[in-house]
């Protein structure tokens, strides 16, 4: 500690250069942590997804819907034990801008379902009671403000027309990964204003087995395989798992991007550093001659560079973590669940140490190494 | 009593191709207690001898020994340690570092001791004011004059109380004032405290101050006066 003002001394020396590598580093280590945290948030979902859950979805096109008359014949299938369905609505509030997943689902059966979307019974009743009745996530409530009793009105795009709502229920996940900004409503009240158009997005089904799920797979989608609507199952992990895989090559660009922006980073903080070094060479040497053992000097540059990459990390990570919070990045609705995990945090801090040893590795040793009679005789 | 044994030193250097001998076969002692001026033209071999004495260099061959530690076949490391504790160094371009203050410049040699903070603070106390700067603690260098400036340096040189007091030109970009205060510091730090010092320079001023003046030549001990 004793050596802590000498250290911070040197690092005010050139106070600008200091700010600006730190500036550098914090940077990079938001970046870093920010683009990490897409790709986290981008596979927890089939991390947290059910193996016990089964979707079934237009073979087709996942946009084409399915006759409701599955519902029974799915329900009949061996190891299915419930049923449920939902329909992407696909409205916009207000200008838009802000955009949130909205959801007509079959109440009673969709809530039994997901048990991780926790509601309290009353609201829960609340809901089930009212054809118009919405429940929307705690997202939504710090996105808009809204609360229970609300009418809400949606824009339809994909059913035109003004849809009113009465907010009911708030749930809240108990997995971030499902998200809290979605918005749910009954399946009859869309049914009932288009019963032309209308039909279930997709099927889910609870069985009693996960590993009976391929032989489930394969009964439902050889039952529909010659209608006009013939059907592609899978588990919940899987279709999760095969949603994050389309953003297969997002994820590889996003490292990619990721370790590059480190990798520069490394080099302007290490030149920094040399600068710094090249700058003091008369000073090692006065501090060499007044006892200052080279390891003694090593250790001392690499906490100056220490200093510089930890204090950006802090910085950095910092606001990666703030992120989401001040802007409601993850309000939007696309990447529900978006946090800096504490994974993100350690890979982050460890990214920091090696900044620390790569760009302080080189002054720290040649400052070490300085012949003291040498320097002295530059300076003198 | 020698404080300072040198025995057969051989010193020589390697420029590209070109072998420079320094010494070859030098042998002088230096008193405990005494007051030493080291001059000679440029290029004989005034400051390799001090950079010996310091162990901050090593001779080609022969021995450097300074209270009965040989310091000619210490390594690195315990050279580090023991100019820490026997060695004062003063330079001819003062060498202050410029991110710190007076005060914290005189006590670098001390956060390599054991000292408290509080013990260190009294040293340093007493450092700058044997070297009439106690009002200057938390000036920085530039903040000061040259003579200021050295005198700074002279307090980190003694601030740990080291066997020896070695100066480089410690006079050569001073003023005559500055100069005088800085030589009349030099004896009194031999007289009153009686610190062996051992000076380099071409000021014949400071080498009036010296109890005893060795010339040097072509890395050959010429001539030696005693006063």
């Amino acid at each position: 500690m004793k050596f802590l003002p000498l250290v911070l001394a040197n690092l005010a020396r050139h106070k600008l250069r200091t700010v600006l590598t730190i500036a550098s580093v914090a940077l990079a280590l938001f970046l870093f942590a920010s683009l990490r945290t897409v790709v986290t948030t981008l596979n927890s979902g089939a991390e947290v997804s059910s193996a016990s859950r089964m979707i079934s979805q237009n073979a087709t096109a996942f946009v084409i819907p399915l006759p409701m008359s599955y519902a029974t014949r799915l329900a009949a299938v061996p190891h299915v034990t419930a049923v449920t369905w939902a329909n992407w609505f696909g409205g916009k509030y207000g200008d838009g801008k802000k955009f949130f997943g909205q959801f007509a689902i079959d109440p009673e059966s969709y809530l039994r379902m997901y048990p991780e979307l926790a509601l309290p019974e009353d609201q829960k009743q609340a809901f089930l009671r009212e054809r118009t009745a919405a429940v929307i996530g705690e997202g939504l409530v710090r996105a808009f403000g809204w609360k229970i009793g609300d009418n809400i009105t949606l824009q339809g795009t994909i059913f035109p027309g003004d849809w009113t709502f009465t907010i009911r229920g708030i749930y809240h996940p108990t997995q971030k990964a499902y998200g809290d900004d979605s918005f749910m409503f009954h399946y009859e009240y869309l049914y009932e204003r288009d019963p032309e158009r209308v039909s279930p997005g997709w099927f889910i089904m609870a069985i009693d087995d996960p590993n009976a799920a391929p032989q489930v797979q394969k009964t439902i989608d050889d039952m529909f395989r010659n209608s006009t609507a013939p059907t592609k199952t899978g588990t919940e992990k899987a279709f999760a798992a095969g949603f994050a895989g389309m953003w297969g090559n997002v994820k590889l660009l996003m490292s990619t991007i990721g370790m590059a922006v480190v990798f520069a980073i490394l080099l302007v903080t290490g030149n920094a550093m040399m600068m710094n070094q090249r700058e003091r060479i008369g000073e090692v040497a006065v501090m060499k001659t007044v006892g200052f053992s080279d390891r003694r000097i090593f250790i001392l540059v690499i906490v100056e560079a220490a200093v510089i990459a930890l204090t950006g990390a802090v910085l950095g990570l910092g606001a990666a973590i703030l992120l989401p919070i001040v802007a409601g990045f993850g309000e939007g609705g696309f990447l529900p669940g978006f946090h800096v995990t504490p994974g993100t945090m350690a890979v982050g801090a460890g990214v920091a140490l090696l900044l620390t040893f790569a760009s302080g590795i080189a002054p720290a040793l040649s400052a070490a190494r300085l012949p003291v009679v040498q320097a002295l005789r530059r300076v003198e | 009593m020698a404080l300072v044994e040198i025995r057969d030193v051989h010193k020589s250097f390697t420029r590209d191709t070109q072998t420079v001998d320094v010494y070859t076969g030098l042998t002088v002692d230096f008193d405990e207690g005494s007051f030493t001026a080291l001059m000679g033209p440029s290029g004989s071999g005034k400051s390799t001898l001090l950079n010996l004495v310091a162990g901050l260099d090593k001779p080609t061959s022969g021995e450097v020994k300074v209270a009965g530690a040989m310091v000619s076949s210490m390594n690195a490391s315990q050279l580090a340690g023991w100019r820490a504790r026997h060695v004062g160094f003063v330079f001819q371009s003062y060498n202050l570092l410029p991110v710190l203050t007076a005060q914290q410049n005189v006590e670098l040699p001390l956060l390599l001791t054991s000292l408290s903070k509080k013990e260190r603070a009294e040293r340093v106390a007493i450092a700058l004011g044997v070297v009439g700067l106690e009002d200057r603690v938390d000036h920085y260098p530039r903040q000061l004059s040259g003579g200021q400036e050295q005198r700074v340096s002279i307090a980190r040189a003694i601030v740990a109380d080291p066997t020896l007091i070695l100066l480089d030109e410690p006079t050569g970009q001073l003023d005559a004032k500055s100069s005088e205060e800085v030589l009349v510091l030099l004896q009194r730090l031999n007289d009153e405290f009686k610190k062996t010092i051992i000076v380099v320079t071409h000021d014949a001023r400071a080498a009036e101050r010296a109890k005893s003046v060795l010339h040097l030549d072509k890395g050959v001990l010429v001539e030696a006066v005693a006063r």
